[in-house]
Formats: structure tokens, sequence, C-alpha cells
């Protein structure tokens, strides 16, 4: 084992949050080192290429798509941390996305007056307190890192009496972030209101990777020193304060690097299985995880008569947000239209369709080889059913591909596949281990832009002001 | 140091925090928040600017001095003039 030389902090992960931690951490002069066990950065939002065509893994949209020029928006707070330009980010907004349950279709799009207007005409007994529900929301500050953790469902059912309407509003928030079954907390209920029904959902033009381009060239511009293929081994401590990392790097082998910081975006429960005097039973691994199937058509949607940008499907007067029996939920899945954007259709010449389902870990994991192949195809033949019931012709397919709860956690490392974290959250970062921060969806932040949120205020409060609220 | 030269320094860290605001039209006696999409995250981002870039450190019981812009440029030109 060779002694590195010694670094102000060191980021385990190159996803959304661990890059925005890195870039800022670096902007102010630390010396940083960002360490990351796949070949390629993203974490649980990549990318990847087969048969010549790129294929995303993650953002159906950016959330928080608010115009340029939106005072006080998330998207423009972690632009400007990152000296990012709007521009840059060339976001397409959707068209329309559905949530569609048994008895009751509604949409909603980037302006909250259609959402607003489709529940009145649904369900107008709820107006009132659908508007005091809104209100309330809208003066929530959910960012706050000292909320209480408080049940949302309880709470959204003392403005909302109609049990179908609650499902319903409850549907995209929860599939889009909560590491929560049946519920969420309501600060994170609150963010995900706000993100997706009060800012909206976009697409920058090329997908995942154009964000991802955007944080590696700012990392580069900075001097970021980035390892990829080098996997977090220990975090060493003395009387509870990091004092090293132990990493295991492809090219160099183990190498023990001096730091006193550690920034993990890896989960936490991931992380504290991976400290020297942490208890790894003080968090839950998560529990949700889903099977993607994405579908190249000869057609584009629009072409089949679809013009929706995301469909939240559910064959259940109740939404069943949990980990499901069999390997997978096909009563219930989100479909994601990426031609239908507006204006974003321009680097697709072939339909798109990305079909997302809740998926057992477990389940999945205990297939023998030849078991898991044939599974994956039965994943693909239902999603390809479920997008043919909403165009006027059946697809044409292309190409096709399927990945599970397996390749999450051989390529992200998240223990059980889990795509949201532990529904045990650090909500300031801090652990037990002084020095030991974690960033991303564990910090409690949520999707992308949550994500990267979460890499810029860890960085901040825990590298930049030394832990100073 | 001029008075025009550490607001033009001053113009330089903002210019590039709000990068997407125009910062041609400030109106030196209104206050910075008003006028651009600043918050706390970006005022602790000036401070931090101004030390790293000119070594010009401002204690936090003293925030509420870069308010405007004419209130930046009394309260660290002295700042300035004792580094040059």
């Amino acid at each position: 084992m060779s002694l590195s030389p010694s670094y102000d902090a060191v980021v385990v992960g190159a996803g959304m949050s661990g890059m925005a931690a890195a870039i800022r951490l670096a902007m102010f002069d630390k010396k940083v080192l960002l360490v990351e066990k796949h070949s390629i950065p993203g974490g649980l939002n990549s990318f990847y290429r087969r048969a010549n065509r790129n294929l995303d893994v993650g953002l159906h949209a950016l959330t928080n798509a608010v115009p340029k020029g939106t005072r006080a928006a998330p998207l423009t707070k972690l632009l400007k941390q990152l000296r990012i330009p709007y521009e840059a980010l060339k976001l397409s907004p959707q068209t329309h996305s559905l949530i569609r349950f048994p008895k009751a279709t509604m949409r909603f799009t980037n302006d909250f007056n259609d959402f607003d207007d489709q529940i009145k005409t649904h369900f107008p007994q709820s107006t009132q307190g659908w508007n005091e529900l809104v209100e309330a929301i809208k003066s929530f500050n959910e960012t706050n890192l000292e909320n209480e953790y408080e049940s949302a469902k309880d709470k959204v059912a003392t403005f909302i009496q109609d049990e179908q309407l609650r499902e319903m509003i409850f549907c995209p928030l929860m599939i889009y972030g909560s590491a929560w079954e049946h519920d969420m907390d309501w600060s994170q209920f609150v963010i995900m209101f706000k993100s997706i029904y009060l800012e909206g959902l976009g697409r920058p033009e090329g997908g995942v990777r154009t964000i991802i381009k955007l944080l590696t060239d700012k990392l580069q511009e900075l001097g970021v020193e980035l390892r990829y293929r080098c996997e977090l081994q220990e975090v060493c401590t003395d009387q509870g304060n990091v004092k090293s990392v132990r990493l295991n790097d492809k090219r160099l082998g183990e190498i023990l690097i001096e730091t006193p910081l550690v920034f993990s975006s890896a989960g936490l429960p991931e992380t504290l299985a991976k400290t020297q005097g942490q208890d790894s039973i003080t968090a839950r691994p998560g529990s949700m995880s889903f099977t993607e199937t994405i579908l190249f058509m000869h057609k584009t949607p629009n072409q089949l008569n679809q013009k929706a940008t995301l469909i939240f499907h559910n064959n259940r007067d109740h939404y069943q947000y949990q980990k499901p029996e069999q390997l997978i939920d096909d009563q219930s899945a989100v479909i994601c239209l990426p031609n239908n954007y507006h204006e974003g259709t321009s680097e697709f010449n072939e339909g798109v369709a990305r079909v997302t389902f809740m998926a057992n870990n477990e389940k999945w994991v205990s297939l023998s080889e030849e078991e898991y192949k044939r599974e994956k195809e039965k994943v693909t033949a239902k999603a390809i059913a479920l997008v043919s019931s909403y165009f006027n012709d059946s697809p044409e397919i292309i190409y096709h591909d399927t990945f599970t709860p397996k390749t999450v956690t051989r390529y992200t490392g998240h223990f059980a596949g889990a795509v949201y974290g532990s529904p045990d959250k650090s909500r300031d970062g801090t652990t037990a281990t002084n020095g030991l921060i974690i960033t991303g969806t564990d910090q409690g932040f949520l999707g992308i832009v949550g994500a990267m949120l979460s890499g810029i205020s860890m960085a901040n409060l825990h590298g930049l002001q030394g832990g100073r609220l | 140091m001029t008075a025009t030269e550490v607001r033009q320094k001053v113009l330089d860290i903002i210019a590039d925090i709000a990068l997407d605001d125009d910062v041609t039209t400030i109106d030196d006696g209104v206050s910075l928040r008003e006028q651009l999409d600043l918050d706390s995250m970006d005022f602790l981002d000036i401070v931090m600017e101004l030390k790293k870039r000119h070594k010009v450190e401002v204690p936090q019981e003293d925030y509420p001095k870069l308010a405007t812009m004419q209130s930046c440029v009394d309260y660290l030109s002295p700042k300035f003039q004792a580094l040059a």
C-alpha cells in the first residue's frame, strides 16, 4: 500500500451531488479528490450506448424547469452556485403529462393553472381543500435542515377528504423520488410538489449527457482530480474524526489518502458500512427499485397519436407505491416519451419510449442467469404492450433494452438496487463521525436538481463555512 | 485604489455570480437583492470571492454593509486601500 498526498476533502461518487460538491469546494481553492467506482460519471443518472443509440439512465425529466430569469427558484439557484449559464442547459419544456387512474385521467403542464383547472373540474367538491393545501405548500420552507419528519399522507388528508384525488396527487411525486413506501415525508412531498407541479418538467437537449458534460467541464476547468474505477473501501477514523480513506483504484491498486473531510454520495447505509466504528444498522437500505425498458420505434409517439411527455399509469383506485411482491408491479408504471418535449425532437431520428415498473430487488437477485434473461424479456413484452395501449397503432420496435435492480447495484453500489436511497436520511448531512458528510438522495433532497443542490449546500455548509448553519 | 476601481472589482464578482442577470443597469443606491436574483448563498459567494481574488476579508457581522453597490464601495474602499 502506498501513501498518497493529502487532500482537503475527498468526494465519493461522481453523480450529480458529488460533482456539484466537488465543484463548489474547488471553486474556493480546496484541494479535492473525486472518486467514482464506475468508469463514467453520472451515478444514478447516467448513460450508455448500444447499437449506435444513446440510452439514458434516470432523468425522465428535469424537475424545477422554470423559465430563464425566474427568481429564487432552485434551478436558477444551483446554476448560479455552479456558475453555469441557463442557456447551457438547452432546456425544452414538456408538452403535457397525464396521471391516469381507472376512474379519472388528469393532465398537467408547466403552467400550474392547467393542473388547478383539472382538479377543480374532476374534483369540484375538493376545491377549497385543494386551495388551502396549495397555500400551505407554497408557504412551507421545505429546505430548512431542521424540519421534523411528518407523514405527508396524514397532512394532505387534513386538507383533502377525497381519497382518489389524494392518490392521484401523490402518484407522480412518489414515483419520482420517495424512498419511503406508501407515504412521503412532508418536507419531501413539498419539494416534489413544487418541483413538478408548481415549477414544471423539462429536458435538456441531449438528455442527461448535457448536464453531465456541463459538470465535468467545470470540474476540469477547476482542476479537480477525478478518478474513475476507484472505489471507496473504508473511511478510517481516529477518535470519532475522519483521518483518511482507503480506496481501491483499478489502476494504482489499494491506496490510502489522508483527509479530514469526506463527502459521500454513496448512500447513508452504504457509507456507514464502510466507516470504521460506525454501526451500519442505524440506516436501513432502501426498498424502492425499478426496472426500465427503453424502446426504439419506427414511428415517433406523436405519429402514433400520443402527445403526452409523461404518463403516470395506474390500474388500481389506490396507488400502491411499494416494493411489489412479484418481480415487478405490472399494474402501475411511468411512461416517458422524450420525443414529446417541445423542440426536443431534432436529436431523435426514431421514436423513443421508456417504461418504468416498480421492482422487487430480492426476486431479481435470486434468479438464475437463464431465468433472469427470460424475465427481462417478459418485462420488455409488458412494457411494449402497455405503451401500445396509449398509441393508435402498434409500434414497430427496432431496438430495446431493459435494466433491472441488479443493474443499478452493479453500477452504482447502492444496496438493494435502491434508486431513492435509504428511508433514513441525514438532513443536515452529518453522521456520528466528525468530518463524514452525506450528500445526494440520502441527505434528503430529491431529483437531479435536488441532488445538485444537496452537493452544493453540503459543500457550502461543511466545507466552506465550517459547519455553521 | 479609487472608488470607481473598487466598484468595478465588486461588479466583476457580481457579474460572475449572477451570470444571467444584467449588471450594467445596477442602481448604486438601491439594494442589490431587489435588483438582482441574489440570495444569502450568493452574498456568501461575494464574500468568498473577495477573499479569494483580493484577500479582502468581510466578517459575518459586516454582511449588511454589502446591501447596495454604494455601501459596498464605501465599506470596501478602506479595506482595499489597506492592502495596497
